[in-house]
Formats: C-alpha cells, sequence, structure tokens
C-alpha cells in the first residue's frame, strides 16, 4: 500500500511537468508581444527592453521554461497584472470559496444521491424508482445556469417575505464581515510570509472561520448564502451519482451471495447495506471522484451566476483579460488539485476493496 | 417426397431468412424499441428535427428581425397569448419579446437548428480525430501510443468546461471569437473520450485469430484496421457519441452564456439566456424559454443515449439486470 502510494505519488510528477509545459506552452500560444500584452500597448521601447530582460525572455525557450517551472514549484506565480498583487495572495484569497462551495456541493450530492440510488435498486420499477430516475435524468440535462437562476427566481423572488427566502448573491449579507481568526486569539503575522497566506486560506473559509471564532451569527449568515450555489452546483454530480449507485446495486443484488445471505436468514436491512451496498460502491467511489472535475468547470458558471469572487470566476475573470500571471498560478493549482483527487480516489479502492491489491 | 424435401428446404430458406433478421443491429435496434426512455428520446429529437427543419414555416417572424416601429410593442414586453385572454388587438407573441425586441418564440425556434448543428458536428469532429489518434495508438503501439496517450491524459488533467475556455480563448485570436470558436474548443476538449474508447477496443481485439488471419491474406495495416478491428468499435462509439451530443449543446451553451460563443444576433440558447439574465428579477420569460429548450434537447441526447447503452450491452440483457 505504502509501495503504491510512493509510486502513484512518482508517477504524478510527469503529469505535473506535463501540466506546467502545457500552461507554460499555452501563454507563448497566444499571439502578441507579451511585453504589450502585460504592461499595456503605450509600452515604450526600452521599459519593454527592461521587461524582457527582467522576465528572462530574451533567453533560449527551454531555459525559460526552467525559470517558469522553478518559480512555480516555489509558488512564485509573479504579479497579477490587473491588480498588481501577488498571484499567491489572490489564490489564497478566493480558493477557500470554491472549496466551501465545491466540498458543500460534492457533501449534498452524496448524501442524497447514494440514498436515492439505493432505494431506487431496492424498490425496483416501483413508483419511487421511477420518480427517482425521472429526476436524475433531468438533473443531467439541466445546465448549471439556467438551475442556477431558476433557484434565485423561487427563493429570492418568488419566496420573498417568507420564512424559505434565500439570498441570491455573494457570500455574506452586506455590512457583515468575518474577524479572522488570528486576530481574534491574537497571534501575530507578518504580511507576505508563508504564515500569513497559510492563515489568509484558513479565515477565508467562512464557515471554518466563524466556528472556531464562535461567531454563530455569521456562521448561520454564511449558511444560508452557500445553499442555492451549492444546490445547484450539486444537481449533476448527485444525479450522475444516484445513477450510478442504482445500477451497481442491481448489479450486485442479482448475484448469488445476495441469494445466500437471504437464505440463511440474514435481515434485509444488513443484506443490503452490509453485503450489496459494500460491494456496488467501488464504481460510486469513482463516479464520485470524476465529478470534481465537473463541479470545478460548474464553479466558473456557479460563481458567476452568484456574484462570488472565487478561484472559477476570477479565472475566467483573468482569461477575458489576458492577466497571465493569475492564468497560470491558478490552472496549475486547479490541475494539481484535480491530480491529487484523482490519487486520493485510486487509493481508496485498496480500503474499500481488500481483494484489489495495488502493488 | 418431393413435396417435403421442398418444405424442409424451405423451411431452411425461412431459418436463414429469421437467421438473418437476428443480426447484431437489428436485434439491437429491437431491443432499443422496448425501452421506454429511449422512445421518449427518439420522439422528442424528431419532434425537435422536424422544429429544426421547418424553421420557417413555424417561426412567425424572422429571428433576427427587431420589431420596433414594425408593432406596437415594448422591450421586454410579456408573452401574449390569444387563446389566453390577451387582447386580439395585440400583437400575438406566444414567449413574449426580448431586449432588442425581438420575438422570443422565432429565435427559440431557429435556435433548434443551431443546437442541433452544434452537437452532430463537434461530436462529428471529435469523432473522427479521436478515432484515428485511439486506432493509430492502439495498433502501433509502443511510442506512439505512449506519446498520443499522455497527450491525452494532460487534456484529461484540466476540467473540462475550464479548459474549453482557455481553448476558446486562444482560438479566438486566430479566428475570431464566434459560435464556431466554441464549437471548435468543445470539440478538442471531447476527444481524448474517443480516442480512449476507440483504443480500448483495437487493444482487445488486435491480437484475435480473425485479425491474424486476414493479415496472412494478405491484407494492408490500413484494410485491417478499418475494414477488420474499428467496426468492433462502433457500438460503444454510437452511444458514447449520443451522450457526448447531449455533452457538447450544454457546453457550448455554458460558453455562450459566459460570452465566449455565439454572438448577436445569433439565435443561440445559451447565448440568449446569458445575454437576459440580469433582467431575471423583470423579465423571466427570457431566462426560462431559452433554459427549457436547452434542457429538452440535452434530455432527448442523454435518454436515447442511456437507452442504446441498455440495448447494446448484451451482458446487461441476458443477465436480466436491467431491461426497462
Amino acid at each position: 500500500m505504502i509501495q503504491y502510494t510512493v509510486r502513484r505519488l512518482l508517477l504524478a510528477i510527469p503529469v505535473i511537468f506535463a501540466i506546467l509545459l502545457f500552461t507554460f506552452a499555452l501563454a507563448r500560444m497566444i499571439p502578441g508581444d507579451p511585453c504589450k500584452s502585460i504592461l499595456g500597448e503605450k509600452a515604450t521601447e526600452e521599459v519593454c527592453e527592461k521587461f524582457t530582460r527582467d522576465h528572462g525572455l530574451d533567453k533560449p525557450i527551454p531555459i525559460q521554461f526552467a525559470i517558469y517551472m522553478g518559480n512555480m514549484l516555489r509558488g512564485n506565480f509573479g504579479d497579477s497584472i490587473r491588480f498588481s498583487r501577488p498571484v499567491a495572495l489572490i489564490l489564497v484569497e478566493r480558493l477557500p470559496m470554491t472549496v466551501e462551495l465545491g466540498l458543500s456541493a460534492m457533501i449534498i450530492a452524496v448524501l442524497i444521491g447514494i440514498p436515492a440510488g439505493i432505494l431506487s435498486a431496492v424498490r425496483r420499477n416501483s413508483a419511487v424508482d421511477v420518480v427517482t430516475m425521472i429526476g436524475a435524468n433531468i438533473g443531467v440535462s439541466m445546465p448549471v445556469f439556467f438551475l442556477g437562476l431558476l433557484l434565485i427566481y423561487t427563493f429570492a423572488v418568488l419566496l420573498k417575505d417568507t420564512p424559505f427566502a434565500l439570498p441570491p448573491s455573494g457570500r455574506v449579507s452586506a455590512g457583515m464581515s468575518p474577524t479572522p481568526f488570528y486576530e481574534v486569539y491574537g497571534w501575530p503575522v507578518e504580511k507576505g510570509t508563508l504564515r500569513f497566506n497559510i492563515f489568509t486560506f484558513i479565515s477565508n473559509l467562512y464557515l471554518f472561520n466563524s466556528v472556531i471564532t464562535g461567531d454563530w451569527e455569521l456562521f448561520w449568515d454564511a449558511v444560508r448564502h452557500l445553499i442555492l450555489p451549492s444546490v445547484a452546483l450539486s444537481t449533476i454530480p448527485m444525479s450522475i451519482i444516484a445513477r450510478m449507485t442504482r445500477s451497481s446495486m442491481l448489479e450486485v443484488l442479482s448475484q448469488d451471495f445476495i441469494r445466500t445471505a437471504r437464505a440463511k436468514g440474514v435481515p434485509e436491512r444488513l443484506v443490503i447495506f452490509k453485503h450489496a451496498f459494500r460491494n456496488a460502491l467501488l464504481p460510486v467511489v469513482t463516479i464520485t471522484g470524476l465529478q470534481l472535475g465537473a463541479v470545478l468547470g460548474g464553479a466558473v458558471i456557479t460563481e458567476t451566476i452568484f456574484s462570488l469572487s472565487g478561484v472559477g470566476r476570477s479565472l475566467f475573470e483573468a482569461i477575458t483579460a489576458r492577466d497571465f500571471p493569475i492564468i497560470q498560478g491558478f490552472v496549475v493549482v486547479v490541475a494539481i488539485i484535480y491530480v491529487f483527487f484523482n490519487l486520493v480516489v485510486d487509493l481508496s479502492y485498496a480500503i474499500l476493496d481488500p481483494r484489489i491489491r495495488l502493488d | 417426397m418431393a413435396t417435403q424435401v421442398a418444405e424442409i428446404i424451405s423451411d431452411d430458406i425461412a431459418d436463414i431468412g429469421d437467421y438473418r433478421s437476428n443480426s447484431l443491429w437489428r436485434m439491437t435496434l429491437r431491443r432499443l424499441f422496448r425501452q421506454r426512455s429511449a422512445i421518449v428520446g427518439m420522439t422528442i429529437l424528431g419532434i425537435l428535427v422536424l422544429v429544426a427543419v421547418f424553421a420557417p414555416v413555424i417561426a412567425p417572424y424572422d429571428p433576427t428581425q427587431v420589431l420596433i416601429g414594425v408593432e406596437d410593442v415594448k422591450r421586454r414586453e410579456a408573452p401574449c397569448i390569444h387563446m389566453l385572454g390577451c387582447p386580439t388587438d395585440k400583437p400575438q407573441h406566444i414567449m413574449g419579446v426580448d431586449g432588442n425586441v425581438r420575438d422570443v418564440f422565432s429565435r427559440i425556434v431557429y435556435g433548434a437548428r443551431i443546437s442541433l448543428r452544434v452537437g452532430f458536428i463537434t461530436v462529428g469532429f471529435a469523432i473522427v480525430v479521436g478515432t484515428i489518434l485511439g486506432a493509430v495508438a492502439g495498433y502501433v503501439g509502443g511510442w506512439v501510443d505512449n506519446i498520443i496517450m499522455r497527450l491525452m491524459d494532460v487534456l484529461l488533467a484540466f476540467p473540462f468546461l475550464l479548459l474549453a475556455i482557455a481553448l476558446a480563448f486562444v482560438l479566438e485570436d486566430i479566428i475570431g471569437r464566434g459560435l464556431t470558436t466554441a464549437m471548435l474548443a468543445i470539440a478538442i476538449v471531447s476527444i481524448p473520450a474517443y480516442a480512449r474508447v476507440v483504443r480500448a477496443t483495437v487493444l482487445s481485439v488486435r491480437e484475435m485469430d480473425y485479425v491474424e488471419a486476414s493479415r496472412a491474406l494478405g491484407a494492408s495495416h490500413f484494410q485491417i484496421l478499418f475494414g477488420r478491428i474499428l467496426p468492433n468499435a462502433l457500438p460503444p462509439l454510437i452511444v458514447q457519441a449520443t451522450l457526448g451530443i447531449a455533452t457538447a449543446i450544454i457546453e457550448t451553451a455554458s460558453l455562450s452564456f459566459l460570452g465566449v460563443g455565439a454572438q448577436e444576433p445569433t439565435p443561440e440558447w445559451g447565448y440568449m439566456l446569458g445575454s437576459e439574465r440580469n433582467q431575471l428579477f423583470s423579465a423571466p420569460h427570457l431566462v426560462f424559454y431559452p433554459g427549457i429548450a436547452i434542457m429538452i434537447t440535452v434530455l432527448a441526447f442523454n435518454l436515447l443515449g442511456d437507452g442504446l447503452r441498455d440495448a447494446m450491452d448484451p451482458r446487461l440483457v441476458h443477465s436480466g439486470v436491467k431491461q426497462e
């Protein structure tokens, strides 16, 4: 197991190398003078020459790539063109929003998708099954942007002034802002240090920050703001998970050992959860892991609709504005997270199914 | 005696006839028509195709015609349906009027043409390129396989939509902004899925005896690959393509929604929805109708794709696990 983990981690290195190469090439593929596109059309000859020298753009391409890779690996993503601030800082401010959104969407998807799939399989061809599967089919066919707007219309327009009303945009209500935990506890941090970046990241996880600082009013407010976007983002993964759970359960339930279990008098509840579900879990875990990409992609749209400044939205805006340092930094981080989660999914197989030997 | 022989022979011929009608494709088709979801999908799809073909007949207006000065309508006017009590002296717009004072219903109708075209062309492109890459990778093997598949892995290492957005921007500088750019971006991002399906089939069939036999008979690599091996990849490809069309339509609409795809005055559903999304509170009809149109179209392809998968997977049919 440890051996396999190490080997998989080593195998991830070429993939990450390729991702770096790809983002490097992507930036070089965009036509136009990098100096002009970064400093603006009015940049003078001398300024451009200095810029080219400073960024090593006069060196051969392989050396440029080596410099670029060294910077990336040290977490030195450069400064954003639009904001004139370090990309790393922007990242630790905005990634937490997407992490909260993505995690809550995945939690909703799993908590509803798996039980719905099991129920559907156990009561096959019943009304519950038909309704669930129709719902799942509509769920995968529903564009995130349409569902998000429908939710806003329902909960912020139709149900306005009722107890069910939910806020349509932002992370917290106007006038509310979380106090970072390190200020509450009086822990000194210096700006620009790694410690500061880590603390900023953690304190921008609003839910977590408000729990550890005991700010329950803000916690509740943040939860209310998170409901609509996470529900919108969770629908597609939820439907896919429900369908996969159902077909996987059906396949397992038709096998001999299930009949044996029933024949020897194992209670039906145990048959379903202990015998069948345990064995049906593997494809469900795979598909759940694969949904991460859909969630990250969907985050662009969800964050746009709900006016949230997370990684997805920022990346989209950076691409629109040709803000290369942000594009490169964010893309590399997103891709590495993605690769990492795929690894976790692969490793979880061994835990879920002892028959799988990973070495 | 003679008549008996004739009967036996004619029975045999009838058997042969039965045998022929039981060919793989016919069986698949028969199974397909037994599935509710596939039938619903095909019905919706049939209606959509009819709408697309007869768009000029169905649509009461030109989809790009601005109605200012033509009729007495205001910007973003709510739907007016005579049958539902809208005064008959007002012009009928069953889905209302958009921000540029155009008939939404006509735009939705013409949008069917665009969405279907987007789905088929995008997936068609991805299939052709994906099949060639996957087939070559699987058949040649070695370092060729390694290079092609690692390239596919890198494409798969990024979330689908994010990569498509980035590609759309790169392409935009080369061929300009528009629906074609978005379609090309989505097509490129879809290639790995098809390449993998084809490569897997090629690998599983490559060493089989019948392939060996045709090699011994002197068939060229080209003949073996395209005549003997690739037909085996058709069933999974068809399923993948049908579901892929659904994805292509939804993702192209997403790009248009974000403003990276179709541009004014194209009646593309995602763009229609995106450009009016801030009017959700004042004119919700401008968001609802395009949204529902996308959903129904995507649903049709998903249902058909699911049905095809069940019909083409003999394992599921024989085990009796899934036949609804």
